[in-house]
């Protein structure tokens, strides 16, 4: 290859621009003009109507018997709870995950391998099978219902079919997102900087706030945006575990490209949770970068 | 001298590993080190100097024996409780900290005003002349520098003792003897003690008011510096500081010691049967050739502009340094035989 270097350089970059355009851009594309259209016929869309916003007006507002557009709720309401399980989720995922990643952190090399396998070892499984197993666990003649009515003050408590139960399956499918990262920080942390911090005044508690969690910060964000993200457009686990009773962004998605076959308003939905994550990525971005400076 | 110790030692043991595993790092040391004192710990590689410094620091808790900083014991005190700070060995800066933040650290940790903080960092920064890089990371600066920030932060809660772990061990030369001449003169300042660790023994001698030699965990000799170079008690520390011929004689009763060769010179000494006899290069002097005195053979002279050193061979085979100060005197030709004079008074009989 000859020619200035911005030729070349362009040349080299090809393959990987082609990747992206088909991979990402053309279907990214192609679902932004879905939402756009009206639904209709056996396929779901109607390739012949006129573009609109109609579908996203439909989401907040809705159209009365008599014409009149009266406001609809119920999909911000599902919105809502549905980043609002996704921010439980990422919180007790922090929760769990934390300790767990610092303790594998001080592992021998030979262990610590064995914990990465063993926390891998779930992907191997498909994601309906484990979540049918939480059911099973779960359920009211199920050996933790069970535990816990047994140790339960208040009584029998019920587990599945509602929103503890999408939360306890929901932390437990993206558990691993967490661990990973904060692992990765916490294997590169120079623990002699512990020592300094005591050594200069500060007890246990204080030298993990003060330079422990910021040092471990990328991997905090990290873990967070790959539990958060997903979180927000499961629905799998809302599905089965929450019983179809709570639905989130997810299983609306997932019901109007199936059972209603409004593949327009099923597009508009994804946009929708796409723009949702796209502004927690860069929120995050920028609030890292501010902590950078 | 418990009083007005800085830090006292009292026979202090540790150990690392449990059972049959356990390895003694440490052996009965006891150590009194006086306010603003200029303490250096000298030893080679594993001698345990590190171990004796985390142990006052309280990163370590000592197997038996005490600890005690200014009269009070801190054997059982977690570090943060203990007023001494550490100048680690690799620095150990924060990194997602600023250099004033890095100094302001432990001022934060005593719920200092923030007003009284910035006074004091400035104050800090200025001593090691640091002021320009306050807002930059510890990434972004030298080694030298990196080394001066740990320096103002380890200095800034003003600590009775400050501890030093090798801290100049990561420079090159030249900023090493530099970084030597500010430390002496920031203790001076400062008017803190200063516990200080190296295995470099030139840097203990320039530095220190008194040193201790370790070896094997244990301390073997301390003293000022001209008194463990001038009469080393063992023959390692003789062997450890500076160069020095070490030579296999004989103790006879009477104060007289028969060396190689035959010769008897008479030198007082408590000993009896072999020992080494320990004389610095630069103390042995050249004389006529006769039964009296101890014969060597010229092996090698060389030049090393302000003297001359002369390598010789004894009549067992051993080597033996002259170091010749007086150029313009008579120089042996290589390969004669000379006869060699061992001063009474720079002579050591050593215990092995
Ligand atoms: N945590 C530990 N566990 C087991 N052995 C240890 C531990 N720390 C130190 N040792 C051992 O104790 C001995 C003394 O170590 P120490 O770090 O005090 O040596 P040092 O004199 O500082 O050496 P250097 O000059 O190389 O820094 C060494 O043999 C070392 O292997
Ligand atoms: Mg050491």
């Amino acid at each position: 290859m000859t020619g200035s270097p911005a030729l070349r350089r362009l040349g080299l970059l090809t393959p990987a621009l082609v990747t992206i355009a088909v991979l990402v851009g053309v279907p990214l594309t192609l679902l932004f003009w879905i939402s756009l259209l009206q639904k209709g016929g056996s396929s779901g869309v109607d390739w012949a109507s006129v573009p609109s916003l109609a579908n996203y007006i439909r989401l907040v507002w809705e159209e009365d018997f008599d014409g009149t557009m009266i406001l609809n709720t119920s999909y911000l309401v599902i919105l809502l709870r549905s980043i609002l399980q996704a921010a439980v989720t990422t919180g007790l995922s922090l929760l769990f995950g934390l300790p767990v990643a610092l303790w594998m952190a001080g592992l021998s090399r030979g262990q610590r391998d064995l914990m990465l396998l063993l926390i891998t070892i779930p992907f191997w499984t498909n994601l309906l099978v484990r979540n049918y197993a939480w059911l099973i666990i779960l359920r009211e003649d199920g050996w933790f219902s069970q535990m816990v009515d047994f140790i339960s003050p208040v009584g029998p408590i019920q587990l599945l079919y509602n929103d503890l139960a999408v939360v306890i399956g929901l932390t437990y499918s993206f558990l691993p997102f967490m661990i990973l990262p904060l692992y990765a920080v916490f294997e590169k942390f120079d623990w002699r900087l512990l020592e300094a911090a005591h050594d200069l005044g500060a007890p246990r508690s204080r030298a993990i706030r003060r330079v422990l969690i910021p040092i471990a910060m990328p991997g905090i964000a990290a873990g967070s945006l790959l539990v958060f993200i997903p979180c927000l457009g499961a629905f799998v686990t809302p599905a089965l575990l929450g019983g179809g009773k709570t639905l989130m962004l997810g299983n609306i998605i997932q019901m109007q490209f199936g059972a209603s076959r409004n593949w327009p308003f099923g597009a508009t939905l994804a946009v929708v949770l796409l723009s949702l994550m796209l502004i927690a990525m860069v929120t995050m971005a920028i609030w890292r970068n501010r902590r950078v400076r | 001298m418990t009083d007005s110790s800085a830090v006292s030692i009292t026979a202090v043991s540790k150990s690392f590993g449990r059972g049959s595993a356990a390895v003694r790092v440490l052996e009965d040391v006891s150590v009194e080190i006086g306010q603003r004192e200029f303490f250096t710990l000298l030893g080679p590689s594993g001698c345990g100097k590190t171990t004796l410094l985390r142990l006052i620091a309280g990163f370590e808790t000592a197997d038996q024996g005490r600890i005690a900083i200014e009269g009070q014991d801190v054997t059982q005190a977690p570090p943060f409780r203990r007023p001494v700070n550490t100048v680690f060995q690799n620095y150990a800066l924060f990194p997602h900290l600023t250099v004033e933040q890095n100094v302001g650290f432990a001022l934060v940790e005593q719920q200092m005003p923030a007003a009284q903080i910035r006074a004091r960092v400035g104050e800090s920064l200025e001593m090691v002349r640091m002021q320009s890089y306050a807002r930059r990371r510890p990434a972004e600066l030298s080694g030298g520098q990196q080394q001066r920030v740990a320096l103002a932060r380890a200095l800034a809660p003003r600590p009775k003792v400050l501890l030093l772990d090798e801290p100049l061990s990561a420079l090159d030369l030249k900023l090493r003897k530099e970084m030597q001449i500010e430390l002496k003169l920031l203790q001076a300042e400062a008017g803190i003690t200063f516990l200080f660790v190296t295995h470099d023994q030139e840097e203990a001698l320039t530095l220190s008011d008194r040193v201790a030699v370790m070896q094997g965990g244990r301390i073997l000799q301390m003293g000022a510096p001209r008194e463990i170079y001038e009469t080393p008690t063992h023959r390692f520390v003789a062997d450890f500081i500076g160069d020095i011929n070490l030579i296999e004689a004989e103790a006879l009763p009477g104060n007289t010691i028969r060396l190689i060769g035959g010769a008897q010179i008479t030198h007082p000494h408590q000993a009896h049967g072999r020992v080494t006899l320990a004389i610095r290069p630069e103390r042995a002097r050249i004389v006529a050739l006769d039964a009296s005195h101890l014969q060597a053979r010229v092996v090698h002279t060389a030049y090393l502009g302000t003297a001359l050193v002369h390598k010789l061979a004894l009549a067992d085979g051993s080597t033996f340094l002259l170091r010749q100060s007086d150029l313009d005197g008579a120089q042996p030709s290589l390969g004669s035989q000379i006869g060699l004079s061992l001063p009474a008074d720079s002579l050591r009989v050593l215990v092995q």
